[in-house]
This record gives structure tokens, sequence and C-alpha cells, in this order.
């Protein structure tokens, strides 16, 4: 049942000879909500770079079903990532174009729809971030929150089969950030899109992800993998468990709730 | 490409029921069907309830839904319910999230019309405003001035160090190019004419002249505007669209003095040598011309030379360069701090300070040369 949507196999990522991380080898399933965490550094965002094509591996490839990535010729390697949408940490928004234009952006450049049909896509997706109406303004006129909301509506344009997020609730209030892992889940659902996320919120990882890497900074290799829940419960690396009880080396009784509530107290 | 099967759209009518039948992959790449002769269907008299059958229904993305969007938004204005519920989960899932949160009242903004004497208002008041900034900015500069000479401005001399290195020496090698090629093309367009009364010697005063008073600090001028007056607009407006000006003033720190001040003062300091430097280079490239095809010695042109342009004319040149200093930091520091916070207002601030900065200078120009004719100097 379980089909395989993104396979990385064997890479090893570094900035000239300054190694990231090394042998990095996992599967993300379709339907996924895949989470990529591990410490501040530890190069989980430069992960995400080489998974959508904006850095090359220095070893290993990325495989997009059984299509090689960086095998690829370069159009080869643009159909591939047509199939894909970003969404960056802050939104990324062209700031000399409004909502309705940074949407329209690529589907003017990858399809040959009317200008009539293609306002009803953004008007469309907007709706879908909840930013109905806001097709006119600039993206500096409106809050960080409905900046990151329209960023995925424009990662969404293209109705991608594998949405990327970096960082997607950093810089939002917690109800602003449930709100956008709710919404996450339920574009996962409704569209049967693959989700991978960079993130370090505890909160999103525990009440979204069902499965997950985790990359250490000081081995330079992934430690971990699987369900961020079972994680929780069955591993025994330190690292790992400190991290995600957020410095409680104690692994917690119950459930997740838990953590969040002593994590508060703890403060 | 995956072949996809034709899309189409059937309707039967059943009472007051309209039953549409979906067919095939309604996807971006498809040959959508017009909904045009359903949404007449639909106004006909009778018709109170639009259903759907989807199981012809193939894939579908982005493109049925807007159809349905619009199905729905049609039916609610005549009052026809549109009943969802035989669609696939993911469409009603969507279609929820879709009318989730209600368009904001007054969030939609109205298309407006601006009339040709209506943009020429805008256009005054906006004069207006810039004038009125322009004259709050040289007032706020003079206040740093004011500090700085009582030695209570506060800014690191590293800074200013660093300002002229940037604006000094590394300016040198366009300099050194534009003003040779001045000098050089003032030398060809008088010996021409010179030429016709055998008096080629003349180049020299003509050139020796012309790049003293007037276009050795003309041209390093607007050299530094283009050059420098950009890059102060663009690294003082980045500052102000990464929050780090804000920073600064919490830290206890005027950015008119911090970032303003050094570089205003390495621009005044350096200009007048630039302004030395770019006449000898065009005093070169005159002589080049001169010597090289007018066969005039290089002895009697540098002698020549040397007889026509008095102190008072290198004078003149290197006073008018310390304005055009004043001016060029003025706009670029100025478009710089009123930067707006996104990429784009940062393009626009340092096209807006070379456009400023170059009206200055030759408004300044004009004016100086004024003065010095009346004054008879």
């Amino acid at each position: 049942m379980t089909e395989t949507c993104l396979t990385v196999k064997n890479m090893t990522m570094s900035y000239g000879h300054f190694i990231i991380q090394r042998d990095l080898d996992f599967t993300i399933n379709r339907g996924d909500i895949f989470i990529i965490m591990g410490g501040s550094g530890c190069g989980k965002s430069t992960l995400l770079m080489h998974l959508i094509g904006l850095q090359n591996p220095t070893r290993g490839d990325v495989f997009y079903g059984e299509e090689s990535l960086w095998d690829a010729d370069a159009s080869t390697r643009k159909r591939i990532l047509k199939r894909t949408g970003v969404l960056f940490q802050s939104g990324a928004l062209l700031s000399s174009m409004t909502l309705a234009e940074n949407i329209a952006l690529p589907i003017v450049e990858h399809t040959k729809l009317g200008a009539k049909r293609i306002r009803q896509i953004v008007s469309y997706k907007l709706a879908l971030v909840g930013l109905a109406g806001f097709e006119d303004y600039y993206p500096s006129e409106i809050s960080g929150g409905m900046q990151k909301r329209a960023g995925l509506a424009r990662a969404m344009a293209l109705d991608p089969e594998i949405l990327f997020f970096d960082e997607p609730s950093a810089g939002l209030d917690p109800i602003s950030a449930k709100l956008l892992d709710d919404l996450i889940l339920s574009l996962r659902d409704n569209l049967g899109a693959t989700v991978v996320m960079v993130t370090h919120e505890l909160a999103s990882i525990f009440a979204i992800g069902t499965n997950s890497v985790f990359l250490d900074a000081e081995t330079k290799t992934m430690i971990a993998r699987g369900a961020p829940k079972k994680l929780l419960t069955e591993s025994t690396d330190s690292k790992v468990l400190r991290f995600l009880t957020r410095g409680e080396t104690e692994r917690p009784e119950h459930n997740t709730l838990n953590i969040s509530r002593a994590g508060i107290t703890h403060e | 490409m995956i072949n996809n099967t034709p899309c189409e759209l059937k309707t039967s009518h059943k009472q007051d029921t309209l039953e549409v039948t979906l067919v095939g992959d309604w996807v971006l790449d498809a040959d959508i069907p017009s909904l045009e002769p359903l949404l007449t269907q639909m106004t006909q008299a009778g018709i109170k309830r639009v259903v759907f059958s989807t199981k012809t229904l193939g894939c579908w993305d982005s493109l049925l839904m807007t159809d349905l969007i619009h199905l729905i938004d049609q039916g609610a204005q005549q009052a026809i319910n549109v009943d969802t519920t035989t669609l696939p989960e993911g469409i009603q899932g969507l279609l929820s999230l879709v009318y989730a949160v209600p368009e904001r009242v007054g969030a939609r903004r109205p298309v407006t019309k601006i009339a040709c004497i209506e943009s020429l208002g805008h256009g005054a008041l906006h004069f207006v405003k810039e004038t009125h900034d322009l004259i709050v900015f040289i007032g706020e500069t003079a206040l740093s001035v004011v500090a700085l000479t009582r030695g209570k401005a506060r800014f690191r001399w590293l800074d200013l160090w660093m300002n002229i290195q940037d604006c000094g020496p590394s300016a040198l090698p366009i300099i050194t190019l534009i003003s040779l090629l001045v000098g050089l093309i003032l030398a060809f367009v008088g010996a021409i004419q010179l030429a016709l009364f055998g008096a080629q010697i003349y180049i020299a005063n003509l050139v020796g002249l012309g790049m003293s008073r007037e276009m050795g600090g003309l041209m390093a001028a607007i050299i530094m505007s283009g050059r420098t007056g950009a890059a102060y607009a663009a690294q003082l407006g980045t500052m102000q669209v990464n929050s780090e000006i804000d920073a600064l003033k919490t830290m206890g720190f005027q950015p008119m003095e911090f970032l303003v001040l050094p570089r205003m003062i390495a621009l005044i300091l350096v200009m007048p040598l630039l302004c030395l430097y770019a006449d000898m280079m065009g005093i070169v490239g005159g002589a080049m011309v001169t010597v090289g095809f007018f066969d005039v010695s290089l002895l009697e042109y540098l002698h020549r030379t040397a007889e026509s342009v008095h102190l008072m004319d290198l004078m003149i040149g290197i006073t008018k360069c310390a304005v055009f200093g004043v001016l060029i930091a003025l706009s670029g520091c100025m478009r710089g701090m009123q930067c707006g916070r996104s990429a784009s207002a940062v393009g626009e601030a340092a096209t807006s300070a070379v456009v400023t900065g170059i009206v200055f200078i030759v408004m300044a120009d004009s004016l100086m040369t004024l003065m010095c004719n009346r004054l008879g100097i």
C-alpha cells in the first residue's frame, strides 16, 4: 500500500571541505508528513535545499519515485521539480508583486491557461489558506502569518505532489501555528500530497508528523528515524530523547501533552 | 506524460433537479468544457437543486475546484441549492476549507481609476512632502554635525576609515578611465576647430581649463553618485529592512550620527582629492591626443597648460566637487534612511538616490558656474 515518494540514498552534504552531514539514507512514503528535525545548525535546512534541487550533494543522490534528481539533465530535473512546491521560512514572496501576481507567476509560466481561469485559480488558492479577498495586497502590507499562508498558496499553485516546508511555524503565535498545522494536515488529506517539513517545533512534530529523521550536529549524520511519537517512547538515544523532551532526559509517563506542560512549568 | 481521458460535462434534468455528471480527468493541461451552457441551464425556471454524479470522474485538481466554486457561487446568488455531498471526500474537504474563513469585510480593494488631474494633484502633494523630508533630513544632518563639533557625536572611527577606503582608493580605477577619456574627447572636439586656424597649441588651454574648472569635478561627482551614492542607499535601505537601524536606536545610538556622519565626512574629504586626480588624468588624456596627433611636443603642451591653468581655477573645481560630495552623501543617505521594508523598496531607494544625486549635482553646478561668472572669477 505504501508507495515510495522520495528516497535519499547514501548522501553526503558539504560546503567545500566542511562536511555538514554524511551517509544520509531514508525514504519518504506517499502521504507522509515527514519531519526533518535536529538541533540548530545541524543541517536541516541544507538537507531541504538538497531535496529541492538548489544545492547538489557531494556524494549520493535523491530519488523522486524511481527517477534520480542529480543524475538527470537540467530539463528532467526541471520537470521533476515542477511536481514540488516549497514554502520558505519567511514566505519568500516577491515584494514587488501583489499576492495574486505572486501566485499566478508559476501558473502563467508552466500552463497555458487563460487570464480569467488563472484569476479563478488564484482566488481559490487564497481562499484555501484563508486569505480570500487579499489578491491586490502587497506582501509588505500583510502580517507575517498571512505572508506565510500566502507563501503556502504560492507553493500549492501548480497542485504539487510534494510540499516542502522550512520552519512553517517559526515566528507564529501558538494558535496560528496550530491553525497552520491543521491546514497542512487537511491539505495533505484532501490533496493526497506528501509533506516534508523542517521544524523543531515539538508541538507540530508530535501533532502531525508521521515519520521523521533526526540529524545530529556532532556525529554529522542521522541518528534516528521513524514516527516522532514512537521515537519518544522507544528511542534509547539520549540526544534524541533530550531533544524530544526539551532537555528533560526522563522519558515522560503518558503522552506528549505532559511534555509541553512539564516544559512550561520548568521554565 | 500520462494520457488523460478527455473531460466532459453531461447534464440531465429531473423536475426541479439538475444532475451534472463529470466525466474524465479534470487536470490543468486538459481541455475543459465551458461552464456557460450549464450556467444558462441553471437560470432556467424551475431548477432548485444541482447534484453531481462523479462515478466517471478520473483525476482532478485546481481546475475542477475553480469550476465548482464558480458553480456554487452562482448557485448561491440565484438561491439554487448546489449539493456537494456526492462529490469525492477530498473535494468536499477542500471546499469546506475554502468556505471556512469568510472573506474579511473591507479587505477587497475597489478598483479605482485615477483621473489625470487627480494624479497631477497627487504628484504636487508628493513633491511638497519630498521637499519637506529633504529639509528635515538636512536639519537632522546639521544637528549631528553640531554634535560632532562639540565632540558628542558617537560613531566608530573604523567605519569612517572603511568608508574613506571604499570611496577613495577603490574608486580610482574607474575615475582614471573616465577622466582620461573625457580629456581625450575634449581635446579631439577642440582640436578639429582649432586646427582650422593652426592654433593646435591652444588645445592645452581648452583641456586644462575645461577639466580643472568644470569637467574633472563633474565627472568625478557623477561617477561617485552612481557608485557610492547608490551603495549608501542600498546599504542603509537593507539595514532598514533587517531592522538594524531600529536595533541601533534601541542601543542608544543616533542613526544620523552613527551611520550618516561617517559616510558624509568620508565623501566630503575624498571628493576634492578625487577631483584633483580627475583633473590630472584629463590633462594626461588631452596630452595623449595633442602630442600624438597634432604635432605639438609634450613640453610645449605642459608649459601651455601651466601657463593657462591658475590656482584659482583648480580651487574652483575642488570647491565645487566638495559641494557635490555633500549632495551625493545627502541624497544617498536620505534615500537609504527613507527606504521601505522590502526588497523592491531597496531597489527604488538606490535608483532614486542616483537620480536625486545627479539632479542636485547638475543644479548646483549651474548655480556655482553662474556665481563664478558674475563674480568674475
